[in-house]
């Protein structure tokens, strides 16, 4: 597949299709935008199939002069970290086409336009080899999802679009910022140069601090949270997955490619605040999730809990070091994190499905509007159950290999660390398995619940895609471990590498 | 032989797998037939197993794929097969086919349990099959583990299945009631068996139970902090956090609140699930770590505590119970304390052996009270029953021989293991044996009272039932009795395997203890001379006086004597009172933990989210800047008089701060 190009058609293909979609009509548009986005997950194939795992340079590079006199390149290129993230995208799309097909009637031309587009702009940031067209990617992907919530939305749409937009936006001004300095300092936009840059301390600090604002509130990690639950809520149920499957991750990857290896010796320093950010997201959120009215909510803190894994897993590092005096358990706990952020995009993309099937039936979100919904819908009680189980990290399912690496490999860090982060077996398990007696057993609670229909095959499909991936996830990680243990090695060396002008 | 290791999990696998998915379409009686066929496969192939083992002296430990590995440890999928293993699988594939047999029986008018027209319901027999089928794979999975990853997927595989089946009838709010309860507190044992196993990684370095236990010696000498200056012994710490989730799954103080809940679910998988194996998985678990029990005397002082406390105080409430299940079910803990006294004497044989011989006659008792559940129609109330044994002599006497055996009747199974257990207990000096003795002592008087109380209360004396169900009172069909049958005979027999067992050299190399020197099981082996000579010596020592005062008391209080149980209900009311409530620990559970995290779920959303960060920084800033830009609105507003006027109070005041520094 030399020379064809790949990370180039996985981006701009769909953004084109969108364009396509958009001019097709209501009519064309579902059948269009089914092509486009199944075409893109066939391209993206080869990425994973191509990918030579004992390597972590970038592959599929491709590199041309884009504005010259910035020394900005229109630079993409995957690595084990981007590549699977790539691909659990445009997987997700298709599904998110299937399950917009027949629910969204406002509109469809526009509303699978807009996915395609957002995909398309994703791609661009899990690919971009250059700040600058990094930097563009993950501001331009607030268009499409703003347009989402702001006309598909609830009917408080408009202050959760704004909160959301201001939020993530108030954010990533600072690492434009950021970014700006080091190509002063540099003279290059391109990240792998930023790598190299040797940064005094003062300089690190301000750039890890704005870099954990952008990134916070993407994940979204505590306290930096806030604009999540209402953003969930108000969106429709393809953008909640969206949300809940892939652009949480972006930040999560922000801190990999930017964080550790740019600024180390900051990331060394501050570590303490992210795990305590972690931890209490961790325990603090899993607590308020319990008592959540709304089955979004519900979901959608469980989603920042389960984020906590992530931002814990990637930053053990320097705590395992100070602990145990040397490295090992790191790379354990990075790619507990980076599973987490897999295994998350198909838990909660597909509790989301899950609460948006619910939600075209009885249009409520209420958990008390609900129960013994299994008396009616057995077929598509299993699926909640299975999804269920995989959120409180059953083991055979994927949600529990992040969790359990990360849990082992705190332990190097500290009793206490593995401690808290283990309450989630608790805690985790009491919220989804609260939601699921309320919402799906018990004797029939009402007339609607009475009157519900099982899934349809189209719904059948897409739970069942996800049921299986969570599965083979959980039962076999392997192959995933695998490809991206040699970036993730990488990613390890970096950070552990003093960046402080004078040192080596 | 690997192909059968694979095979022996997998048939029950495939059965609950079609049996499943496809359960609507094949109908009930192939369902019943493809799970049926699965685990008889398990089950033959298994006593395969077990002479490939256990008589002809193999081992294996083998991987069978490499689940993940990171950073050089490998995470795998393998099997652990020798003593320990062959007799578990057994034990367990030998249960669960009974009760599969059972079950046709049991199950077969459960759409009487459901709404009509629940959909749900439906196809309730066929999903029961798959659900006991996927069980059975779960809990081979456990037990033919070689590593601590699959020890923890099959933990928690078993618990996912105990959740299905103990909210099986999912339209009753006190089964999914329960069956919540369950997970959550075995969530909670598994929260420490989880550190457990951090632990262990972290300082052996391995997940493999063969490296880990070749190291054991190695580690013994390490300490770690966990809080302050106070080092502990790492060893103590990995084996009391893995005992917690022993605690979980084999219900042990305080962690037992979930088990009589349990009862809610259907009568074959109390059985199987809830009496025969899955809560005996924690003393399997013990067992199979002891080459790191054994280093640590303060964990098995915990044990041992932990145990004897379980033993008799559960089954003090196992006495003012009238639900026929929650007898036994209070009986379970008993016993199950019995099992974890011997693992904290370091006696981890006896242990396991009372686990084999309980595991039969306590799936026969469970078996036998569903028999009489069946023939009640679904009444569980002991006060309504009563002279049973004219009408199900099969139930009856096979009910006694269990009941024997429970008590620890001489020449019945509970009889050799139970004797052993009292026995390490009186030899072992672990801090707290003291304690344990007299506890596991006293039990026995308990076991043997709740017992033929029981006993006397359901198949002797007056006939309590309403005339309704007096005239369809019959016998169980075949698919009931023969089970029975099948159990009644190991629940006699089983006990003479003592010898090779416990004393003899079976769990040599496999059990840390066994034949070696200065161990107490070594010590007991040197007093045993023969099983007719331990017979002999049971009948004059004080547990079988104690069983037999238990059983007269029994017979006489509610068969001759009615009236002392009302005179002592009334004398001693307050105590009453107390097992009644099981000590009240079901409802301070609810009102601290349960009630304490919701309280605290809400003070943390409303205090936290809501005010502090949402309306104190988020929304406020957006109204600051709102304000701001209103204020700044005034400097812009258009007209020429405000303008004009401000022109005017600008050149007064510079005119006034000239004037005023000039002066």
């Amino acid at each position: 597949m030399e020379g064809w190009a790949l990370l180039s058609l996985v981006i701009w293909l769909p953004i084109i299709g969108g364009l396509i979609v958009l001019v097709a009509g209501d009519k064309l548009s579902r059948p269009a935008a089914l092509i486009f986005s199944v075409i893109t997950f066939l391209v993206s194939i080869p990425l994973w199939t191509g990918f030579d795992p004992t390597s972590y340079q970038m592959q599929f590079e491709e590199k041309h002069t884009w504005i010259s006199s910035f020394n900005m390149f229109y630079h993409l290129g995957v690595d084990g970290i981007s590549m699977p993230l790539l691909l659990l995208n445009t997987f997700i799309t298709v599904l998110i086409v299937i399950a917009g097909w027949e629910v969204i009637k406002k509109k469809p031309a526009q509303y699978m336009a807009a996915f395609l587009i957002m995909e398309g702009i994703i791609n661009g940031v899990f690919a971009a080899q250059d700040a600058m067209l990094f930097y563009i990617f993950f501001e331009a992907m607030l268009i499409p999802m703003f347009l989402v919530i702001g006309v598909w939305g609830g009917v408080n749409r408009v202050y959760a679009t704004i909160k959301f937009f201001l939020y993530t936006f108030f954010g990533s001004v600072f690492m434009l910022v950021s970014l700006l300095y080091m190509y002063n300092k540099s003279g290059s936009f391109a990240i792998a140069d930023f790598y190299n840059l040797k940064l005094g301390m003062t300089a690190q600090v301000l750039i890890f601090l704005s870099f954990l604002i952008a990134f916070g509130v993407k994940v979204p990690m505590w306290p930096v949270h806030t604009w999540l639950p209402d953003a969930h809520v108000e969106a429709p149920t393809g953008g909640s997955v969206i949300l809940a499957a892939i652009m949480l991750k972006i930040g999560g990857y922000g801190f990999l490619r930017f964080s550790l290896p740019m600024v180390p010796d900051a990331a060394r320093e501050l570590t303490w605040l992210v795990v305590f950010m972690s931890l209490t997201a961790v325990v603090y959120i899993g607590f308020v999730a319990l008592v959540q009215k709304d089955m979004k909510k519900l979901v959608a803190y469980s989603s920042i809990a389960h984020m906590g894994f992530v931002t814990l897993g990637f930053f053990l590092v320097y705590a395992i070091y100070r602990n145990t005096g040397s490295y090992e358990g790191s790379v354990l706990a990075m790619q507990g994190g980076m599973v987490q952020m897999v295994s998350h995009g198909f838990i909660s993309g597909a509790m989301f499905l899950c609460i948006g099937v619910l939600y075209d039936r009885m249009h409520t979100r209420e958990i008390s509007a609900y129960g013994g919904v299994a008396n009616t819908m057995p077929i598509f009680t299993a699926f909640f159950v299975l999804f269920a189980m995989a959120n409180t990290g059953l083991p055979g399912t994927s949600g529990f290999v992040g969790e359990f690496m990360v849990i082992l490999a705190s332990f190097k860090a500290s009793f206490w660390i593995a401690f808290l982060a283990a309450t989630t077996l608790i805690v985790g398990a009491a919220y989804t398995l609260w939601l699921v007696k309320r919402v799906l057993f018990g004797g029939v609670a009402n007339e609607e619940v009475a009157l519900l229909q099982d899934v349809n095959k189209r719904e059948f499909l897409f739970l069942a895609v996800l049921a299986l991936a969570v599965l083979l996830l959980g039962l076999w990680p392997q192959p995933l471990t695998h490809v991206m243990g040699a970036s993730i090695q990488h990613i390890v060396e970096l950070a552990t590498q003093s960046k402080l002008p004078g040192v080596n | 032989m690997e192909k059968i290791y694979l095979a022996i999990p997998l048939a029950p696998l495939l059965g609950a797998i079609v049996a499943g998915l496809f359960g609507g379409k094949i109908g009930r009686k192939a369902a019943h037939a493809v799970t049926i066929t699965g685990v008889a496969v398990a089950c033959i192939l298994s006593f395969v197993v077990l002479k490939h083992i256990a008589i002809d002296g193999n081992t294996y430990n083998g991987n069978v794929y490499t689940w993940a590995a990171v950073e050089g440890i490998h995470f795998n999928v393998g099997f652990l097969i020798d003593n320990l293993t062959a007799m578990m699988m057994v034990v367990v594939t030998f249960v669960s086919l009974m009760v599969h047999i059972y079950t046709i029986g049991y199950m077969e008018h459960d759409e009487e349990n459901w709404p009509e027209d629940s959909l749900v319901g439906r196809n309730s027999y066929q999903r029961f099959f798959s659900y006991i089928s996927l069980f059975t794979f779960s809990m081979l999975m456990l037990v033919m583990s070689n590593n601590f990853m699959q020890l923890f997927f099959g933990w928690e595989a078993v618990g996912l299945v105990s959740y299905l089946l103990i909210g099986f009838w999912s339209t009753r709010n006190t089964a999914i009631y329960a069956n919540m309860k369950a997970f959550l507190v075995n969530r909670v044992g598994d929260f420490g068996f989880l550190l457990g196993i951090a632990t262990v990684l972290m300082y052996f370095g391995s997940m493999q139970y063969s490296e880990v236990f070749a190291k054991a010696s190695e580690v013994a000498g390490k300490t770690m902090s966990i809080s302050g200056t106070t080092e502990w012994s790492v060893i103590t710490v990995a084996c009391i956090l893995l005992f917690v989730g022993a605690m979980g799954k084999s219900a042990q103080v305080p962690l037992h609140v979930w088990l009589p809940d349990s009862m809610e679910g259907p009568t074959p998988i109390s059985a199987l699930i809830h009496a025969a194996t899955m809560v005996t998985a924690g003393i399997f678990m013990v067992a199979r770590m002891s080459p790191l029990f054994e280093l640590s005397t303060t964990a098995l002082s915990v044990v041992l505590i932990i145990g004897s406390i379980t033993a008799f105080f559960m089954g003090l409430i196992g006495i003012v119970q009238n639900d026929i299940k929650r007898v036994v079910a209070y009986s379970t803990l008993s016993q199950l304390g019995y099992m974890t006294v011997a693992l904290g004497a370091s006696a981890y044989g006896a242990a396991v052996f009372h686990l084999m011989t309980h595991a039969f006659f306590k799936a026969l008792l469970f078996l036998a009270a569903g028999s009489v559940i069946i023939a009640m129609h679904h009444e569980q109330d002991m006060r309504k029953m009563g002279g049973l044994k004219k009408y199900m002599p099969i139930t009856y006497w096979t009910s006694l021989i269990g009941s024997l055996a429970l008590i620890g009747f001489p020449g019945f199974s509970g009889f050799f293991s139970k004797d052993l257990i009292i026995e390490a207990v009186h030899e072992t000096h672990i801090p707290g044996a003291t304690f344990a003795y007299w506890m596991v002592l006293l039990g026995v008087f308990i076991t043997a009272f709740y017992s033929f109380r029981m006993f006397f209360l359901v198949f002797h004396g007056e006939e309590r039932m309403d005339h309704h169900t007096k005239e369809h009172l019959k016998e169980s069909p075949w698919v009931v009795t023969v089970p029975l049958i099948a159990l009644a005979i190991p629940a006699v027999i089983s006990g003479y395997l003592l010898d090779p067992m416990v004393l003899g050299d079976f769990f040599k190399g496999v059990i840390k203890g066994v034949g070696e020197e200065e161990s107490l099981i070594t010590e007991m082996a040197h007093h045993y001379h023969g099983i007719m000579p331990f017979i002999l010596h049971g009948l004059t020592a004080p547990p079988f006086w104690l069983a037999m005062t238990g059983l007269v008391s029994a017979w006489f209080i509610y068969m001759k004597q009615p009236g002392i149980a009302d005179w002592f209900y009334n004398r001693f009311h307050w105590l009453h009172t107390l097992l009644e409530n099981k000590y009240f620990v079901d409802d301070f559970n609810q009102k601290v933990f349960a009630g304490g995290a919701v309280l605290l779920g809400k003070v943390l959303w409303k205090a936290g989210d809501r005010f502090l960060i949402d309306d104190s920084v988020v929304n406020d800033s957006a109204k600051f800047v709102g304000k701001l830009s209103g204020w700044s609105r005034y400097l812009q507003t258009g007209y020429m008089y405000h303008y004009a006027m401000s022109m005017i109070v600008g050149v007064l005041a510079l005119i006034g701060w000239v004037i005023y520094k000039a002066g």
